[in-house]
C-alpha cells in the first residue's frame, strides 16, 4: 500500500521533471518509481515512518520563512563593510535518533540562520554545528529545540 | 496582467542576482571555510532558487515550471550536503576556526 503510493508520488513527480502530463508518460513513471524502490527495497525494509501532512506543512512553512531570513541575513553581513563575527561549533545533543530524522533536522539546520551543522557525533547523540555567532551556545541550542526538533518529531511520529 | 507578471519576474530575477552576487562576495570577504560554507549554502541557494523559479514563470508552461521547481527542490536538497562535507572535510584535516571564534566543542569532544 505504501509502496503504490509511493509509486504514485514519484509518477507524479516523474511527470513534472519529464514535463509532459500524458497518461503514458505518468505509467512510465509509476513503472519506472516501483522498479527504484524495489532496488532499494533492502534499505528501508523494517522502517515504518508515520507521517502526518498537516504537521509537516506547517515544518515546511517554517522552513521557507526560515530559509528567506537566512539568505537575507547573510546577504546583510556579507555587504556590511565590517564583519561582526564571532563563530564558533557547539554540541547539540540530538533528541532525535532515527537516520530519516537527523539527515533531515540536519539540511534544515543548514539552511536556517547563522547555523551549520558538521558531523554527528559517532554514538549519534551530538551534531555538531558551526555558528555565526556562537557567543550564546544555550540560546541557539534552545531555538533547535523548541523549532525544528520539535516539529520534526511532531510531523513523523 | 502580463504587465504585473513581468515585473515579478524581473524583481525575482534582479533579487536572485544580487543574492547571488552576495554569496559569491561572502566567500572572498569571510574568514575562514566555515563561515564561507554559511555564505555559499544559504544565499546561492536562495539566489539560484529566485532565478530559476523566475525563469519557470516567465515561459509560461507548466512544462517549464515544474522543471524550475524541480531544479530548486534538489538545490535545497544537495546544498546543505555539500556544505556539510566540505565543512567535515576542512574539520577533518586539522582546519582551524579564524582567530575570534568563541568555542569548538567539535575538538573538545573527539580530543578525548
Amino acid at each position: 500500500m505504501v509502496t503504490l503510493f509511493t509509486g504514485l508520488v514519484f509518477a507524479v513527480v516523474w511527470a513534472a521533471v519529464t514535463g509532459s502530463l500524458s497518461p503514458l508518460n505518468l505509467v512510465l513513471g509509476f513503472l519506472l518509481g516501483l522498479i527504484a524502490l524495489w532496488i532499494i527495497r533492502r534499505d528501508f525494509a523494517g522502517t515504518r515512518t508515520v507521517v502526518r501532512p498537516f504537521k509537516l506543512l506547517s515544518l515546511l512553512v517554517l522552513f521557507v520563512k526560515e530559509l528567506a531570513l537566512s539568505a537575507w541575513r547573510v546577504a546583510v553581513l556579507v555587504a556590511s563593510p565590517k564583519m561582526d563575527l564571532r563563530p564558533g561549533i557547539f554540541a547539540y545533543p540530538l533528541k532525535v535518533d532515527r537516520d530519516i530524522e537527523i539527515t533531515l533536522l540536519a539540511n534544515l539546520i543548514t539552511l536556517t540562520p547563522g547555523t551549520l551543522s558538521v558531523d554527528v557525533s559517532e554514538d549519534r547523540r551530538f551534531l555538531y554545528v558551526h555558528a555565526l555567532d556562537c557567543s550564546d551556545p544555550a540560546a541557539a541550542k534552545q531555538d533547535i529545540a523548541t523549532g525544528f526538533e520539535r516539529k520534526i518529531l511532531e510531523a513523523l511520529r | 496582467m502580463a504587465v504585473v507578471l513581468a515585473l515579478v519576474v524581473a524583481v525575482m530575477l534582479i533579487g536572485g542576482g544580487i543574492f547571488t552576487l552576495l554569496a559569491a562576495v561572502g566567500v572572498v570577504r569571510l574568514p575562514d571555510v566555515y563561515t564561507r560554507m554559511h555564505a555559499a549554502s544559504k544565499a546561492g541557494t536562495v539566489g539560484s532558487g529566485l532565478m530559476l523559479v523566475a525563469a519557470g514563470l516567465h515561459a509560461g508552461e507548466f512544462a517549464v515550471l515544474a522543471r524550475a521547481f524541480a531544479g530548486f527542490f534538489f538545490f535545497v536538497l544537495t546544498a546543505p550536503v555539500a556544505a556539510h562535507l566540505v565543512a567535515k572535510a576542512a574539520h577533518h584535516a586539522g582546519y582551524r576556526l579564524s582567530r575570534g571564534a568563541t568555542c569548538d566543542d567539535m575538538r573538545d569532544h573527539t580530543k578525548k
